[in-house]
C-alpha cells in the first residue's frame, strides 16, 4: 500500500515538465523594464524547464529580437499583427488564450504593471484559472507568496488550477541580463489577432521625464503634502538631478494636483523599492508605506517630528524642508 | 433609453485601520483604531471586533453610478454584495448614497475564507444578465486582498469589453458607448467602449458623497433582497488554499540625523549617488 502510495506520488510528480510562458510588455519601439524582472521570476519558479516569451504586437520585430537576447529566455514567440493595436485586452486576451491552448503551458507570468493588471486576470478568467496578482515569491511550484493590506500581512497561497497564472512585483526579483550573445529562437505563434469592435484605442498622453523611470531608479524623492504647491516640487528636482534620482509623490501631493497621477507611490499607485528613498514631506500614511517598505535605506526630512514615516526611517531629519533641501542639493553639487 | 447599472460593494476592514501595529503604534496617526493583527495559527488575520468600512474604491463607483443617475443617463442602480449577513450593512451604505435596490448574495463566514474573484465574478456576471444591467461599475481593487482582478475577470465572463483605472467617464453615442480615460503607468490613456461593457474605477474617477442622515434613514427602507451563490447555479469551491498568513519583517526604523548636512553625508557614504 505504502509503496502503490509513492508510486503515485512521484509518478504525477513526472507528468508533466514546468513550462512557463512570459507576456512581454513593451510598446512596438521600447522593451518595459518590468519584463526583465518577470522573466528572472520565471527562471526561478521550483522545477521550471523553459521559459518562452511572447511578444504581441504590431511591427514588433526589432522588439523579439531584443527578448531573444534576454539571459534565461529559451523560446520567442511572435504575434504581428495590426489588430493588436493599442494592446487592448479585449483583442490581446484571445490571442493568450489561443497560445495557451497550443502549447500548455503550466505557467504564465505577467509584470504586475498597469498592463500587466489590465490584462492577467481577463486571460485567466476565460481559461477558468483563479490568478494569483503581485507575487513576491515562490514556495514550490504552485504555492506563491504576496501581500496583502496594504503590505502589513504576507500571504502563502497555494493553487489548485492546472495552470498557475500570476503577475510579479517588479521589486522583488532582479533584472534578467540582457544583450546576451547567444540568441534564442524566434518563431512566429502561428496565431492571428482578430480585431474586436467592442473597444477602440483612441489616445494616450504620456508624461514626458528626461529623469529616470520610478521603478527602475536606483534612488528616488517623494514629495508630499508638506510642499505646499506643484511649484516647490522644483527643489525636489533640483535634488534629484544632483544624484540621478527619480521623482515621485504621495497621494496626497497628487489628490492636490501637485504632479501628476503616474507619479504616485503607494498601494494603488507604484511601488518601488530602490537603493535609496527620501521622502520630503511625506507623513507616511499606511497607504505610501505600502508602496517604499522595502526600499533599502529610507531617509525623510519632515517638520513634524510625531509624522510615522520616522518609524520606518534609518536617517531621519526633523527640519523645515524648504530649508534644509536646498542645502543638501548645494553640498551635493558641490561634490561633483 | 437610460442604463441599469450593477455597482460592487466590497465590505472590507476600515482603511485607516492599521492592520499589524508595528511601527504606527502611540502616534497621533493611529486614530484610536483597533489594532487588528495576522491571527496565533497563521491562517489569516484578525477581522472579528474590527471596524469594517465600504471598500473606498467602491465608494467612488457608487458615486459614479449615482451621478449618472443625476444626469439623468441611468434608470437604475443596483448595489450588490457577497458575504457574510455583515455585508449587508455596506449595501445599506449603497443605499444610503443613492442607489436603488441592494442584492445581498449571503456567503457564510466558513466559505467566504475562501471566496475568490473568480467566483464574484461569475456571481456579477450571472447577476448581470437576470436584471439586464448595461453597465457594470467596480473599485479597481480591494484594499484587503489588493487583488486588482474581479472587474477584468467579470468582463470576461460575460465577453463585455473592459476599462480599467477610470479616472473619467463620459457615455457616448447616445447611450451606447463610453469614452474612458484610464490611468497608466506613464500618464493617461483614452479608450472607447461599447456597451454593454465593465468599468473599475481608480482613485480620481470622482470624490463620493458622504450618505446624509435623511438618506441613511430613507436606505433602510429600500429594497433589500438575499440570494445564493447557488440560486445562481455559481459554484463557490476555493481554487486556492491559503497555507499560512505572517507579519511582514520588521524595519528597524527610527535613525535620527541632526543636520541637513549630516544626512548628506550618511547618503554619500551609502554609495548611491
Amino acid at each position: 500500500m505504502f509503496r502503490i502510495k509513492n508510486l503515485i506520488r512521484s509518478g504525477s510528480g513526472l507528468a508533466r515538465l514546468k513550462h512557463t510562458l512570459v507576456v512581454v510588455e513593451h510598446d512596438n519601439q521600447k522593451l518595459s523594464q518590468i519584463t526583465l524582472n518577470t522573466v528572472t521570476a520565471a527562471t526561478k519558479i521550483p522545477k521550471n524547464e523553459t521559459v518562452t516569451c511572447i511578444v504581441a504586437g504590431t511591427e514588433c520585430g526589432k522588439i523579439a529580437e531584443e527578448v531573444s537576447r534576454i539571459a534565461g529566455v529559451n523560446k520567442v514567440l511572435v504575434v504581428d499583427d495590426a489588430n493588436l493595436n493599442g494592446f487592448l485586452p479585449e483583442t490581446v486576451a484571445p490571442v493568450l488564450v489561443d497560445l495557451q491552448k497550443k502549447n500548455n503551458f503550466t505557467h504564465i507570468a505577467f509584470g504586475s504593471s498597469a498592463f500587466g493588471k489590465n490584462l492577467m486576470p481577463r486571460v485567466a478568467a476565460l481559461l477558468d484559472v483563479q490568478p494569483v496578482s503581485d507575487i513576491v515569491g515562490f514556495d514550490d511550484e504552485n504555492t506563491f507568496v504576496r501581500t496583502i493590506y496594504a503590505g502589513n500581512a504576507i500571504q502563502t497561497v497555494r493553487s489548485k488550477d492546472p495552470i498557475k497564472i500570476f503577475t510579479v512585483r517588479g521589486t522583488a526579483f532582479e533584472a534578467a541580463k540582457t544583450g546576451s550573445s547567444s540568441a534564442a529562437e524566434v518563431a512566429s505563434a502561428e496565431i492571428t489577432a482578430k480585431g474586436s469592435d467592442q473597444a477602440i484605442f483612441v489616445n494616450q498622453q504620456l508624461a514626458k521625464s528626461d529623469r529616470p523611470a520610478l521603478n527602475a531608479a536606483k534612488v528616488v524623492i517623494a514629495g508630499g503634502r508638506g510642499l505646499q504647491n506643484g511649484e516647490n516640487f522644483k527643489i525636489l528636482y533640483d535634488l534629484a538631478d544632483t544624484m540621478n534620482a527619480a521623482v515621485g509623490a504621495s497621494r496626497a501631493a497628487v489628490d492636490a494636483g501637485y504632479v501628476a497621477n503616474d507619479l504616485q507611490i503607494g498601494q494603488t499607485g507604484k511601488i518601488v523599492a530602490p537603493e535609496l528613498y527620501i521622502a520630503v514631506g511625506v507623513s507616511g500614511a499606511i497607504q505610501h508605506l505600502a508602496g517604499m517598505k522595502d526600499s533599502k535605506t529610507i531617509a525623510a526630512i519632515n517638520k513634524d517630528p510625531e509624522a510615522p514615516i520616522f518609524q520606518v526611517a534609518d536617517l531621519g531629519l526633523v527640519g523645515d524642508l524648504f530649508k534644509e533641501v536646498p542645502v543638501m542639493t548645494k553640498m551635493l553639487k558641490e561634490n561633483k | 433609453m437610460p442604463l441599469r447599472i450593477l455597482v460592487g460593494c466590497k465590505r472590507a476592514i476600515d482603511y485607516a485601520v492599521k492592520v499589524r501595529n508595528h511601527f504606527i503604534s502611540e502616534t497621533k496617526f493611529n486614530l484610536n483604531n483597533a489594532k487588528i493583527q495576522v491571527k496565533s495559527d497563521f491562517s489569516g488575520v484578525v477581522t472579528e471586533g474590527v471596524k469594517h468600512a465600504l471598500n473606498p474604491f467602491d465608494e467612488i463607483a457608487m458615486e459614479e453610478a449615482v451621478r449618472l443617475k443625476e444626469k439623468k443617463l441611468a434608470s437604475e442602480v443596483i448595489a450588490v454584495s457577497c458575504g457574510p449577513a455583515q455585508s449587508q450593512d455596506v449595501l445599506r451604505t449603497a443605499l444610503a448614497l443613492g442607489a436603488d435596490k441592494a442584492v445581498h448574495v449571503e456567503v457564510p463566514g466558513k466559505e467566504y475564507e475562501t471566496l475568490q474573484p473568480i467566483h464574484v465574478s461569475k456571481i456579477l456576471a450571472k447577476l448581470a444578465e437576470q436584471e439586464k444591467v448595461d453597465l457594470i461599475i467596480l473599485g479597481k481593487q480591494a484594499i484587503d486582498d489588493d487583488c486588482n482582478q474581479t472587474g477584468q475577470m467579470t468582463a470576461a465572463v460575460l465577453n463585455w469589453p473592459q476599462a480599467t483605472f477610470a479616472s473619467k467617464l463620459q457615455i457616448t453615442d447616445g447611450d451606447k458607448e463610453a469614452t474612458c480615460e484610464r490611468e497608466i503607468d506613464g500618464g493617461l490613456e483614452t479608450i472607447k467602449i461599447k456597451l454593454p461593457a465593465v468599468i473599475t474605477a481608480d482613485l480620481r474617477l470622482n470624490t463620493p458623497r458622504y450618505a446624509t442622515l435623511p438618506n441613511i434613514m430613507k436606505a433602510k427602507k429600500k429594497p433589500l433582497k438575499k440570494i445564493s451563490p447557488k440560486d445562481l447555479g455559481v459554484d463557490i469551491s476555493p481554487r486556492q488554499e491559503i497555507v499560512r498568513v505572517a507579519e511582514p519583517p520588521k524595519r528597524q526604523g527610527g535613525g535620527k540625523v541632526s543636520s541637513s548636512e549630516e544626512l548628506t553625508e550618511r547618503i554619500k557614504k551609502l554609495g548611491v549617488v
